[in-house]
């Protein structure tokens, strides 16, 4: 679901405070895309501290409150903000320390993406010929199967759990960055400074990741931002499934998943795991897009 | 099927839109039926939508019990050996004329043959007519090795003879697997080269006739004519696939069903204050068990076993997986099992004793596993919760205990295997309403390595249970089973946990549903108010 | 023309061949036996067990039950569902027609709110309108939808019931099924208020599943509409005097509209991943939740067979959106 347009390059400029100074003068233009940091940089911080902002234990249960609901409405405890679940678990621990999952899954997915992505990508758009083909080859195979679907799957192979849902998730993932390093590979490598380098007798390997790799950055932070949104939304989806991380886990998607019985009686269960998902994966989005308007000079002019 | 179907769905349109008298009910049912021909699957779902509405058996359970009464087989006689059980068919009964099929003649005893042969013998031209067809509830039951002989005595009686005494023989002929079809209906498939056609457009004698199914959504069904038990007072029946149960709740409430099984545990309270709605409730024919492997230390030790089972808060499982609608177990059979022994104490859960007891028994610092099922099961809703029960109740008398879990099949399977390391949660749903089929087949010594998941053979207690087996007289077997159960309670193989109530919400609307303390779900005599 | 189109083909044929051994692969690879799973609880002796295994093929060397199955396939033949017993591709195309008709109606609707809410959002940049759009497409993108659909059922179902739970049509009618659409069948039917209810049925589910695709194609059209608007041609019939409804309608939009139509293909595969949680939340009896049902039901045949044709025809759209590009710029047939 991830498209994007960035197909811009960004010029080796000497000065690459002036660079930095100039990315920031164009995001910090884009006030969606500040507040997206904030809250990112928020869930980071809750993440880290969860353990000492979090009013309870995550797992512990309270047998004497069970489906509380959250202290606002009737029946409320002040103990429980965000009410309780069906074993007596506060919500509102059990989402903050679930924002580490979330960004523990982001992360390591993208990571894995990322770097599986460009190393395949680099190999194919500088060797190109047959290593080339069997690699896109492969990629389109991967393409072919709904992101979803292909996931799903995998993990029924694999086992149900996080660590293979992960795995399964930046698998899928991983043809759009192989597709877009090559393409930038491709596009770079005849350009001057390339051919300088060559003549000048860098090898392969330096030429690679050194010379040409750098000055292709720019799209694939964008798509990592997109990647590491799409890898929450999917786990969370996997855990809805049943397919992701495993109860008592307090992973959103999986929250939702032992919610949903609840559906008509508490409906706080239900819709705080939700509301939590989409705040992250909405503030990530707006962030990419700043980052994207602030790579892409193409879209910058406009 | 599709195009086969046709003819019949356009049928039923035009007098379902022609005739506003018709009474509809509609039956939110929680999955798709496997197939049509019940000899080939074991869900109850599939029951539900083949073997009770369409078919009949030779015997059949009487409404609202476990006892047998007469069916297709108006009389039996039991040979004084206890090998030879010869039925008389009830004359008269006539199968159901549907859009695909006109039958000419009445039910007899080359239909009952053919129920049974086709899954008895492999050479039987309809053995496999549908791929790997597997006849598991038949051989489940152990009829191939049964089973000596079926012949045709007159054409309206039929004799089994067995290899074998077997006490629950005729309540087995009460099962769905049992169903007779109608040979005359086979043969014309077979002529027509569309043997499948049985499987997925079904024709018996039961009290509804086959309409159409339309795949994950529908299944349509019209009252029998000429049903020997005479017409039903409904004219449609509709089975509405829905499988989420929150869903199916909203369905009941939205009017768009009359009647639903499974509701989630958390709904039953709200339902219950419903005005339109009235909920049943009956114990259902079921055990949740935690099984020790009692072949491995030190869970060898009764005095072990015995500490952990008053160790675990049953109520606080009961309450949080079921929200109250099961019931605390003490016996590994249910309580509307006859042979239920009552006089047994229950559990009494007191931590501070069983720490003591284990302390005695000389083990502290124990570590252990409990296997949790990977899917909600009608005796356990929620393994993986009951589990985090167990395990927080477990850590309270000092044991620590990881928390477990393989895929379904691999669960089964592995949890089967003598040297297992762990106790397993997991249950049964009784088949017939006898106590064999809990008592011996659970925890007889036959069932080490396989059925008998605490891998537990007790001399004392096996020669009980297979005593009852082969006794004919009811009252002696369960003077038997009476006495395995204390013998049970004794040496505790298992922490019995729950049998869970089954619970029927159904529009005020309704009359007549009687519930199955088997589990059926059967609208035989069963009305709707406009 | 012609050698553009025999290229794509030639590369579809091995590319076909890759994804049949994958799904083939992930199948065998599967934990779990399933034969052992058709017994549940009950016991299967190993005699039986082995009799099945063998009725099912699963006893052979692997790369004979490969081949087997590719050339199977080329008779349109993938396989029987272990547990129905029924032929995978009857049930795919009792099943699939659901699918169909859902997304389609979600494409519809994420087309008609999407591109004029992308033309108006770029024709008026900036605005209150444009960052109102922007944002709620920004929402829409990174909705969760299987939360998404859970509130809808809550809101509209549960608490105003103004919409029906699930299921395809009320089940007061019923009529034989022609095409398989809903919506088409209904009409055929003739029965009063039976498509009013199909129609009904339909309005949550495509909400939910359209909700992703309205936001890319409502973000596509701005993005494609600014571009253009930024090109010489329209400044200069704009500096013509030219009406701006001239402008933007004839001139500008059917440049504009050329990403955006690939955008819309390459939603099919966004819209049947998608339709495995929409389906699943609104019990819809299309694809999706029969994938999902099979992979907990270990259902070999057809999760193999599901992925195939499914894998299949997304190919085959994307084929089609390469096509209808080619046709529409010329210049990348080369």
């Amino acid at each position: 679901m991830a498209h994007t347009s960035a197909l811009g390059s960004v010029s080796t400029d000497p000065s690459r405070r002036r660079q930095i100074a100039e990315f920031w003068f164009y995001f910090s233009e884009n006030r969606g895309a500040v507040i997206g940091l904030v809250v990112f940089a928020l869930l980071v911080v809750i993440a880290l501290a969860a353990p000492l902002i979090a009013p309870h234990a995550p797992n512990a249960q309270y047998r004497d409150a069970v489906l509380v609901p959250p202290f606002w409405e009737e029946g409320g405890r002040a103990a429980y903000p965000l009410g309780t679940d069906a074993v007596g678990r506060d919500m509102l621990s059990r989402l903050l320390y679930g924002s580490r999952y979330s960004l523990f899954i982001g992360v390591i997915v993208t990571s894995i993406a990322l770097s599986g992505g460009i190393v395949v990508g680099v190999v194919a758009g500088y060797f190109r010929g047959w290593v080339d083909t069997a690699i896109m080859r492969l990629m389109d195979i991967i393409l072919a199967f709904p992101s979803l679907l292909l996931a799903l799957v995998l993990v029924a192979v694999l086992g149900p759990g996080l660590t293979n849902a992960m795995i399964a998730i930046a698998l899928v993932l991983q043809p759009h960055f192989v597709r877009l390093t090559r393409a930038a590979v491709m596009a770079e490598k005849t350009r001057d400074y390339v051919t300088a380098a060559k003549v000048a007798g860098a090898g392969p390997l330096r030429l690679m990741f050194r010379t040409i790799l750098p000055n292709c950055m720019a799209p694939l932070i964008v798509q990592g931002t997109l990647s590491f949104s799409t890898a929450i939304l999917d786990a969370a989806a996997l855990g809805f499934l049943g397919m992701g991380a495993q109860p008592p886990t307090p992973e959103w998607g999986t929250m939702l998943a032992e919610a949903r019985e609840f559906i008509l009686r508490a409906w706080w269960v239900v819709t705080f795991p939700g509301l939590a998902i989409l705040i992250t994966v909405l503030a990530i989005n707006v962030m990419g897009d700043g980052l994207r308007d602030a790579l892409d000079p193409k879209l910058k002019r406009s | 099927m599709k195009r086969s179907t046709f003819a019949a769905a356009f049928l039923a349109a035009t007098v379902l839109s022609g005739g506003a008298s018709a009474k509809t009910l509609v039956y939110c049912s929680e999955g798709s039926p496997e197939g049509f021909d019940p000899g080939l699957y074991t869900a109850g779902t599939t029951f539900d939508a083949s073997s009770r509405p369409v078919y009949n058996r030779l015997v059949e359970f009487k409404p609202g019990t476990t006892e047998i009464e007469p069916g297709l087989a108006e009389s039996w006689e039991i040979s004084d050996d206890g090998l030879q059980y010869t039925f008389k068919l009830r004359p008269g009964v006539k199968f159901q004329t549907t859009s695909f099929f006109t039958p000419t003649r009445d039910l007899n005893a080359d239909d009952v043959l053919f129920a049974f042969e086709r899954q008895l013998k492999t050479d039987n031209p309809w053995n496999q007519y549908v791929a790997g067809a597997a006849w598991e509830y038949f051989s489940g039951m152990g009829f191939p090795d049964l089973i000596q002989s079926i012949e045709k005595v007159d054409d309206m009686t039929v004799k089994f003879t067995l290899k074998t005494k077997e006490a629950p023989f005729l309540a087995n002929l009460g099962m769905d697997f049992a169903s007779i079809m109608s040979k005359e209906y086979a043969d014309s498939l077979e002529a027509a080269g569309k043997k499948e056609q049985l499987n997925q457009m079904p024709l018996g004698t039961g009290p509804y006739k086959f309409v159409a199914y339309q795949q994950d959504a529908v299944i349509r069904y019209q009252a029998h004519d000429g049903y020997w038990k005479g017409k039903e007072k409904i004219d449609d029946l509709v089975f509405a696939i829905t499988t989420d149960a929150a869903v199916r709740l909203q369905k009941l409430k939205a009017g768009e069903c009359h009647v639903m099984p499974y509701p989630n545990a958390a709904d039953v309270e709200g339902m219950k204050a419903d005005a339109n709605l009235q909920v049943m409730e009956a114990p259902g024919l079921n055990i949740a068990y935690l099984a020790f492997n009692t072949t491995q230390a030190p869970f060898d030790k009764t005095e072990v076993r015995n500490a952990i089972n008053i160790a675990i808060n049953r109520e606080a499982i009961v309450d949080a997986v079921f929200q109250g609608a099961a019931v605390p177990a003490k016996n590994p059979i249910p309580p509307t099992i006859w042979s239920y022994n009552d006089a047994i104490p229950a559990d009494k859960y007191d931590p501070a004793a069983a720490k003591a007891a284990l302390e005695a028994a000389g083990v502290s610092g124990l570590s252990m596993k409990v296997w949790a099922m990977p899917v909600a099961r009608p005796y356990m809703l929620n393994a993986r919760r009951a589990a985090e029960l167990i395990q927080s109740d477990l850590a309270a008398v000092g044991i620590t205990a990881e928390i477990v879990s393989y895929e379904w099949a691999e669960y089964l399977e592995r949890s089967k295997a003598k040297d297992r390391d762990g106790a397993v949660i997991l249950g049964w749903t009784g088949d017939n309403g006898d106590p064999d089929n809990f008592l011996h087949t659970l925890l007889g010594c036959d069932a080490v390595g396989g059925n008998n998941r605490a891998q537990w053979c007790n001399k004392e207690f096996d020669d009980l249970v297979v005593k009852a087996k082969q006794e004919t007289d009811q009252a002696e077997r369960a003077k038997l089973y009476e006495q395995a159960q204390v013998v049970f309670k004794r040496e505790t193989p298992w922490v019995t946990l729950d049998h869970s109530t089954v619970v029927m919400p159904m529009s005020k609307k309704v009359s007549g549903y009687v519930m199955s303390p088997l589990g059926h779900h059967s609208f035989s005599g069963v009305d709707v108010a406009e | 023309m012609l050698r553009f189109l025999l290229g794509r083909l030639a590369v579809l044929v091995p590319t076909f061949i890759g994804v049949s051994i994958i799904a083939f692969s992930f199948i065998r690879l599967l934990p779990g036996d399933p034969v052992a799973l058709l017994s549940g609880e009950r016991v299967m002796s190993p005699e039986r067990h082995a009799e099945i295994s063998r009725e099912l093929g699963l006893d052979r060397p692997i790369i004979v039950q490969y081949l087997d199955y590719l050339s199977g396939i080329v008779t349109g033949d993938f396989g029987r569902s272990i547990v129905t017993k029924q032929p995978v591709t009857a049930q795919f195309f009792e099943l699939f027609p659901a699918t169909l008709e859902l997304s389609i109606c979600a494409i519809v609707f994420a087309i008609l709110l999407g591109i004029p809410a992308g033309i108006f959002a770029a024709v008026r940049r900036g605005s209150f309108f444009d960052q109102s759009v922007m944002g709620a497409a920004l929402v829409g993108y990174s909705m969760p939808i299987f939360w998404w659909g859970l509130l809808l059922i809550i809101l509209f179902s549960g608490i105003l019931q103004w919409t029906p739970v699930s299921g395809r049509i009320s089940l007061m009618f019923f009529f034989p099924s022609v095409t398989g659409f809903m919506l088409v069948d209904s009409l055929l039917s003739g029965q009063a208020g039976a498509f009013a209810s199909a129609a009904s049925h339909l309005v949550l589910p495509t909400i939910v599943l359209g909700t992703i695709p309205l936001a890319v194609i409502a973000r596509q059209t701005r993005s494609a509409m600014l571009e253009v608007l930024s090109e010489d041609y329209v400044r200069t019939a704009r500096a013509k005097g030219l009406s701006p409804f001239r402008v933007i309608g004839v001139h500008a939009l059917r440049n504009a509209l050329i990403p955006v139509i690939t955008t819309i293909g390459l939603q099919v595969g966004v819209m049947l991943a998608g339709a495995i949680l929409t389906e699943t939340i609104f019990s819809w009896p299309g694809i999706g939740k029969w994938m999902v049902d099979s992979v907990f039901r270990r259902d070999y045949p057809v999760i193999q067979g599901g992925l195939l044709i499914i894998a299949g025809i997304i190919m085959l759209v994307n084929l089609g959106v390469d096509i209808m590009y080619g046709l529409v710029n010329p210049r990348i047939r080369h």
